[in-house]
């Protein structure tokens, strides 16, 4: 009987500090719901959804404080997945947030660039390489496209350029040809 | 002696189609009026050009530099003069256009002077950088660079593999090349050996090619070399890299490991002979075997210069008026052309006119009734329905739990299947499609990150100047806050204020100026400007000092640095005093204000 009880009291002291030993090895940092939805989100950092970045953004979201469709990078494709991760409603992107557009990268015309630096200061993603009065640029592969820099350049030297598909990125079509309803044909 | 020879899974036999074009020698394919060569030619990076439009290159001469080890060279397969270096449309089912270098021939055939080295004096280094700056890449159809392979493993025995295969249907490319030129090919072999310094070679040769298989032997006799020529059975794809490693050696190379891992290294015959032209010639890779069949009076095998548009191949094997499509490689593997006009590239074994005749639309696609009998075919033991399905319902991370990525994109499951379903085309469809995203993502992290990083940077930054403004406010905090009120705040104030703070800051940790002398006039402004609004308490004594300065500026003489020592003891004694009397002022206030 007593052997019984201190087995069982020995059993429990050693699950408790297991699981307390568990408990601060495994301990979840930050919200894992914000990170879920935050890697949804295109990280373009653009600000079109009315929050200064994707992540707040995503604390939005997470909080219940903001509809699933405000941010046109992500585009429909975006929002499908927010709608399945949060088990709500689809519906269309906001369009007082903005369209979708094609991916583009800023260029700027470096001839025309008098090196103010503005638009280092308004790049999200340190994109931009240039110095005082020196000739500015962008690192193409690092632009997310979020047309942060076009606004605040005094002499409008950037401009957008959508990224066309090359050999490397193109994509195979879905074989699966869709049936369309006989009306539309009728009406072709 | 009879070597034990392995199998493979599945596996297929279609109608060969090779004896049409295997009855005539290779012969050299006459210039066409101009030769498109695009840069990028093989798996890696894109070739930098190193022409430009008006230039004169020799035969031979490199046009386009290697970007990065992971990449090959690109050279001009004839003498000629650049007529353009713009994106022309590629061979590549997409239709999409790259960079590629237009060379209209002079005819001359004027070759850049040749080096021949000596492969046995040189460092295997020297020899990989020789071969990446050739150009040399597999021609078996994968183009992936072969300096890249040519390293051995220090603690394996190692097996070379020639792969004579040529298991697809209409290709006779390698076929041909064995019968005339065994003897290169087996040079190209030793190098490669001496490389790898691999112990047996083998060489797998279907048993439908018995005069390649006769003419190796041959060769490997007259060279003295000891290099097995292996038939091995025909059956559809007895030629991939993989399949031929296994029912050679028995060897299975699980996905995502390196064949030399498990110490064989396999190479097509058509590198061999490349590999051979490069060393032991000097010549780089500017032209290939192609086979010409399909929809075509006289089907047969061309020495190829790159960038010949296709359409001119036809033409020379007297393409049928029928012909509506070029397909290049072959049936089971090949990817339809957008034009006929598409140059060849490294990756064309074969072109094949097609016309409707000739390839019949296919019947319907109907739904899969899980027959497996493309389980049964397939030679990397996948399950091609399963994935299908998944594929079918864009659920790729299902599809690459099938391993999806382990497809050869053979088409036995295609070939075979009952339902007429082009699966091959759903496996490439939801390879790309994984690619794509990996990409995006990739990209998503590190904007993330980098965005990140950014505010943190922000964050600290706008931490030291709020310590930096804190400091200064500690020191200058009585005259400060004095300022505060408008009216009884004139110009000397700001004087004093910023000299103070300009005090504090020579004895803050990180001082963004250097300490300013007390008496200096114009030091105000200057340590005023570096005060940033960065703290919002600290905002309302800002502005005033702002709004001191400005006041001041309207008002202070600007001819103060030419007075006489007498007058500056003056102005001294006339400040002390209305500091004074401003103490007393802001005790003042701060009594009536309580
Ligand atoms: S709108 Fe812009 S900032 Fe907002 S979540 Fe989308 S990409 Fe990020
Ligand atoms: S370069 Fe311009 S468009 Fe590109 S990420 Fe920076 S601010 Fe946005
Ligand atoms: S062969 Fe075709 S019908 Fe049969 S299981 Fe495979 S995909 Fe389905
Ligand atoms: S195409 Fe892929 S799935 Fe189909 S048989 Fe070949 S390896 Fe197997």
């Amino acid at each position: 009987m007593l052997s019984a009880l201190l087995i069982m009291a020995l059993g429990a002291v050693v699950l408790g500090a297991a699981l307390g030993w568990a408990s601060i090895k495994f301990k979840v940092e930050g919200d894992p719901l914000v990170d879920k939805v935050d890697a949804i989100l295109p990280q373009t950092q653009c600000g079109q959804c009315g929050f200064p970045g994707c992540r707040p953004y995503a604390t939005a979201i997470a909080k219940g404080e903001a509809d699933i469709n405000q941010c046109p990078p992500g585009g429909e494709e975006g929002i499908r997945k927010l709608a399945d991760l949060l088990g709500r409603e689809f519906k269309p992107l906001n369009a007082e947030h903005g369209v979708e557009k094609p991916k583009s990268v800023a260029i700027i015309d470096e001839a025309t660039c008098i090196g103010c630096t503005l638009c280092i200061q308004a790049c999200p993603v340190d994109a931009i390489v240039g110095a005082a009065k020196q000739m500015h640029t962008i690192v193409a592969p690092l632009c997310t496209g979020c047309e942060l820099c076009l606004p605040p350049c005094p002499v409008n030297c950037i401009t957008m350029q959508p990224i066309g598909e090359t050999v490397e990125t193109w994509k195979w079509k879905y074989p699966v040809i869709e049936i369309k309803p006989a009306e539309d044909k009728k009406a072709a | 002696m009879m070597r034990e020879l392995f199998n493979f899974h599945g596996g297929v036999k279609p109608e060969t189609n090779k004896a049409q074009s295997t009855r005539e020698p290779i012969v050299v394919a006459p210039l066409p009026p101009h030769l498109v060569v695009p840069l990028h030619q093989s798996i890696g990076g894109t070739p930098h050009p190193l022409v430009q439009a008006g230039e004169r290159v020799l035969k031979g001469q490199r046009i386009g530099a290697a970007d990065g080890n992971v990449s090959a060279a690109v050279h001009a397969p004839t003498s000629g003069k650049i007529v353009a270096v713009e994106p022309r449309v590629m061979a590549h089912t997409s239709g999409l256009a790259m960079l590629s270098v237009v060379i209209e021939p002079d005819g001359e055939e004027a070759w850049m002077p040749l080096y021949p080295s000596n492969y046995r004096s040189m460092q295997p280094d020297e020899i990989r950088d020789t071969l990446r700056d050739a150009g040399v890449v597999g021609l078996g159809g994968a183009v992936f660079p072969s300096h890249l392979k040519l390293k051995g493993a220090r603690d394996k025995r190692m097996t070379l593999i020639l792969n004579g295969a040529e298991c697809e249907p209409y290709i006779t490319c390698d076929d041909m090349l064995m019968r005339e030129r065994a003897q290169d090919i087996l040079r190209g072999a030793q190098i490669m050996r001496h490389m790898l310094g691999a112990q047996d070679v083998l060489i797998g040769i279907e048993d439908n090619k018995p005069e390649a298989a006769q003419a190796m032997r041959e060769a490997a006799r007259a060279l003295g070399e000891r290099m097995d020529v292996v038939v091995v059975p025909t059956r559809y794809p007895a030629g991939g890299a993989k399949q031929l490693i296994r029912v050679l050696t028995g060897i299975e190379v699980p996905h995502g490991s390196r064949s030399t891992d498990y110490g064989v290294q396999c190479f097509n015959v058509g590198t061999a002979y490349a590999i051979h032209e490069t060393l032991n010639l000097g010549r780089p890779l500017i032209s290939r075997i192609v086979t010409v069949s399909g929809n075509v009076e006289r089907p047969r095998n061309y020495e190829v210069l790159f960038g010949t548009p296709m359409s001119h191949l036809v033409k020379l094997a007297g393409g049928r008026p029928d012909t509506d499509r070029t397909i290049m490689g072959g049936p089971m593997m090949g990817y339809l052309m957008p034009n006929p006009d598409v140059p060849v590239v490294k990756a064309t074994n074969c072109v094949i006119a097609g016309s409707r005749a000739m390839f019949p639309p296919p019947p319907p696609e109907m739904p899969c009734i899980r027959c497996t009998a493309c389980v049964d075919v397939c030679p990397a033991d996948l399950q091609p329905h399963e994935m299908y399905w998944f594929a079918r319902a864009k659920n790729f991370g299902k599809a690459q739990e099938y391993h999806l990525f382990d497809c050869i994109e053979c088409g036995c499951c295609a070939y075979v299947c009952p339902s007429h379903i082009p699966l091959v085309d759903y496996y490439r469809f939801a390879k790309t499609e994984i690619w794509a995203r990996e990409r995006d993502k990739a990209a998503a992290d590190s904007a993330r990150e980098r965005f990140e990083f950014r505010t943190f940077r922000e964050e600290r930054e706008k931490e030291e100047k709020a310590a930096k403004l804190a400091a200064k406010t500690a020191a200058g905090r009585q005259t400060a806050e004095k300022k505060a009120v408008p009216a009884a705040a004139p110009a000397g104030d700001a004087l004093q204020a910023a000299a103070a703070a300009a005090q504090a800051e020579g004895t803050v940790a990180t001082p963004s100026a250097p300490p300013q002398p007390a008496t200096a006039d114009l030091s105000a402004p200057v340590a005023a400007e570096t005060a940033p609004a960065a703290d919002p308490k600290k905002a309302l004594i800002e502005a005033a000092i702002e709004r001191a300065r400005k006041q001041r500026e309207a008002v202070s003489p600007k001819n103060t640095d030419n007075l006489s020592d007498a007058k500056r003891a003056e102005i001294a004694e006339i400040e002390a005093r209305r500091a004074k009397i401003r103490e007393m002022a802001k005790t003042h206030d701060e009594d009536g204000a309580s």
